[in-house]
């Protein structure tokens, strides 16, 4: 393992269940993530590229082989251990955006802190400047319904950064937006990830996000076919 | 704390769905407190006025009379004991002897229970004294009901057939003095009273009685063989009973009531963990435990106990207060069941009630929002973030 290593996942394989036999969705994947990289998993749909991303957010675990995320073994976690794991060291930003539609932008960004016990003072400080990372002030009483979707995915940025972790984790976090948002939304996550060093690691098949992508590791299914670093210069 | 906290929020994001439920439930808080308080208030009225119109502190009843065997009158009758004769005089002690007769109102008979009581006496509040005036005729007491039966008016005369203590008949012509208007209708349905020392004379029992009732203020044990003292225990047993049943009757009514506020919780329950797994699968993804979401959405539920307790309370109280105030009417004649009844109910509502309803609602809908939320523990993360369960 690198010592600059973030993620490490050796001889990976996912299995699932279908009626009587299984289906393969994952199959010998051998991975490293660098700090303070911006990486994206592409391929078709079905490829395995969300299923990747759960097991390294520590959603999912392995069938077999190991996934070592921030020095821990995903498949050796409790539920509990899997849950602080993500709660101090893991952003997540989700295709529908998945804002809680009772809370307003503040309270939406605000939550991981809560979840952390941040001290209230603290805790409006982080908001405002996440707030100001993705340009929502002016939306900060807004409930998720009364947002366009650029803006709920940008709230979702400011919700998984907030905290400042180590590895944010994107599923085709431009899925449902146009053009203009989509290189908006990559523009702020490439901005942070230059300035907060996070580690970004996307799963998309659009081609808006694979342009700002600085490794690009392409699965079909379910195995590694290439993996390449990308001089965007 | 942070479950509370984000319970909060959630029920008041939710907005309608969450005032709905919560009122639905705030009406099990009233009406369970009122029916309770009723009933309490029944209970109360009735063992006061029986106490302060019958029964007094407690009676001693002659060892050979039984209230509930009319054939004891007979036997059922002895001395006062001397030593009591001070207290009789104080007024802390009420002798009443009883026996059977018959009255002719208009030429028609009717069996009366003749009861014969101190014209001093203070210990129970029948209008005794009103038998102190001075008539050709026996001055004779009534109660409203007894007056109704016979249509016998004040000033009426009625002759009175008795049978001494040699079982000698004998008549008298009486004359109704007065006619008092009682909530207890076992010192007045069938009942005729007339003064302790002239049905002495009328019995040939002189100085005879076959209750002695006390107040209070006698703190004194009679030590005599020949009479049995009856305590509230005995003597409010009726009553007792009859409130017990009554109260097992509207248990139903309020077993209906929570029924339906808690179908509501538990359907919100489940309808939220449906609706709500793209939000449950979120939580789990940002770092809350499966327990901590169980949690939450079990404080969310038993939240909607805690807020219909203060919705409850701010309509509640007024018409709690103002029924307790004006009472609920009882209809005319539901006291002839031989139950002390008023003319109105006045609900009580004892802080015991209060509290003990509040917890039991809160922990039935507390139990009614585990219950499914226990579902989320089962959930996959990865299918309720897309909101893929079925």
């Amino acid at each position: 393992m690198e010592q600059n290593s973030i993620v490490t996942i050796s001889d990976l394989v996912k299995r699932f269940p279908v009626g009587k036999s299984f289906f393969t969705a994952l199959n010998g994947i051998n991975l490293t993530f660098n700090k303070g990289q911006f990486a994206g998993v592409v391929g078709p749909s079905g490829s395995g590229k969300t299923t990747l991303l759960n097991i390294i957010g520590s959603l999912d675990s392995p069938t077999v082989g190991s996934a070592i995320v921030l020095n821990e073994e995903v498949s050796k976690l409790s539920t509990k251990k899997a849950a602080v794991l993500r709660r101090k060291h893991l952003g997540f930003i989700f295709q529908t955006y998945n804002l809680l539609p009772v809370y307003t932008v503040f309270e939406n960004i605000e939550f991981p802190l809560l979840l952390l016990n941040m001290p209230a003072l603290e805790r409006k400080k982080a908001v405002l400047d996440a707030l100001e990372w993705v340009g929502l002030t002016d939306k900060i009483k807004s409930r998720p319904a009364q947002l366009s979707g650029g803006e709920s995915q940008r709230v979702a940025i400011a919700r998984a950064m907030v905290k400042k972790p180590e590895l944010v984790l994107a599923d085709e976090p431009t899925a449902n937006l146009d053009a203009e948002n989509s290189h908006h939304i990559l523009q702020t996550m490439e901005k942070l990830n230059d300035e907060l060093k996070t580690t970004f690691i996307f799963a998309t098949h659009d081609d808006k996000v694979i342009k700002y992508l600085k490794r690009k590791i392409r699965l079909e299914d379910g195995k590694v076919v290439s993996d390449e670093i990308i001089n965007n210069l | 704390m942070l479950a509370i906290k984000l319970a909060y929020r959630n029920l008041i994001g939710a907005g309608l769905r969450t005032w709905l439920n919560v009122f639905v439930l705030s009406l099990s808080y009233v009406l369970i407190i009122y029916f309770n308080g009723l009933m309490d208030g029944f209970n109360i009225q009735a063992k006061t006025d029986t106490i302060a119109w019958e029964i007094g502190d407690g009676v001693y009843w002659h060892k050979n009379y039984n209230a509930y065997d009319p054939f004891t009158l007979e036997e059922g009758h002895g001395i006062i004991p001397e030593s009591l004769n001070y207290a009789v005089n104080k007024g802390t002690l009420s002798p009443i002897l009883i026996s059977q007769a018959t009255i002719y109102p208009d030429g028609r008979l009717q069996s009366v229970l003749l009861k014969g009581i101190g014209t001093e006496q203070k210990v129970l509040k029948i209008p005794s004294q009103s038998l102190s005036v001075e008539t050709e005729e026996i001055p004779a007491l009534i109660g409203k009901r007894m007056a109704a039966n016979t249509k016998l008016k004040k000033d009426d005369v009625v002759t009175l057939r008795w049978r001494d203590a040699q079982g000698t008949f004998d008549a008298a012509e009486i004359k109704i003095v007065n006619i008092f208007d009682s909530n207890v209708p076992t010192i007045d349905m069938g009942q005729i009273w007339i003064p302790l020392k002239e049905m002495q004379k009328m019995k040939q029992m002189p100085d005879e009685a076959t209750i002695i009732v006390k107040s209070k203020e006698f703190n004194k044990k009679i030590n005599d063989d020949n009479w049995v003292f009856k305590g509230h225990t005995f003597l409010l047993e009726d009553i007792t009973k009859l409130i017990k049943t009554k109260k097992i009757g509207s248990s139903f009514f309020y077993i209906i009531i929570m029924a339906l506020a808690m179908l509501a919780i538990f359907d919100t329950q489940v309808l939220s963990i449906f609706r709500r797994q793209k939000e449950i699968g979120t939580y789990i993804a940002l770092g809350m435990t499966r327990s901590q979401v169980v949690g939450l959405f079990t404080v969310e539920g038993s939240f909607h106990a805690i807020l219909a307790a203060i919705v409850g309370a701010v309509y509640g109280i007024p018409l709690l207060m103002l029924q307790a105030i004006n009472g609920y009417p009882i209809p005319e004649g539901a006291d002839n069941m031989g139950i002390a009844v008023g003319k109105a109910i006045y609900p009580v509502y004892g802080l015991g009630l209060v509290i003990s309803t509040i917890i039991i609602v809160f922990l039935i809908t507390t139990i009614v929002s585990y219950l499914p939320a226990r579902k989320i523990s089962k959930m996959n993360p990865t299918d309720a973030i897309k909101g893929k369960i079925q």
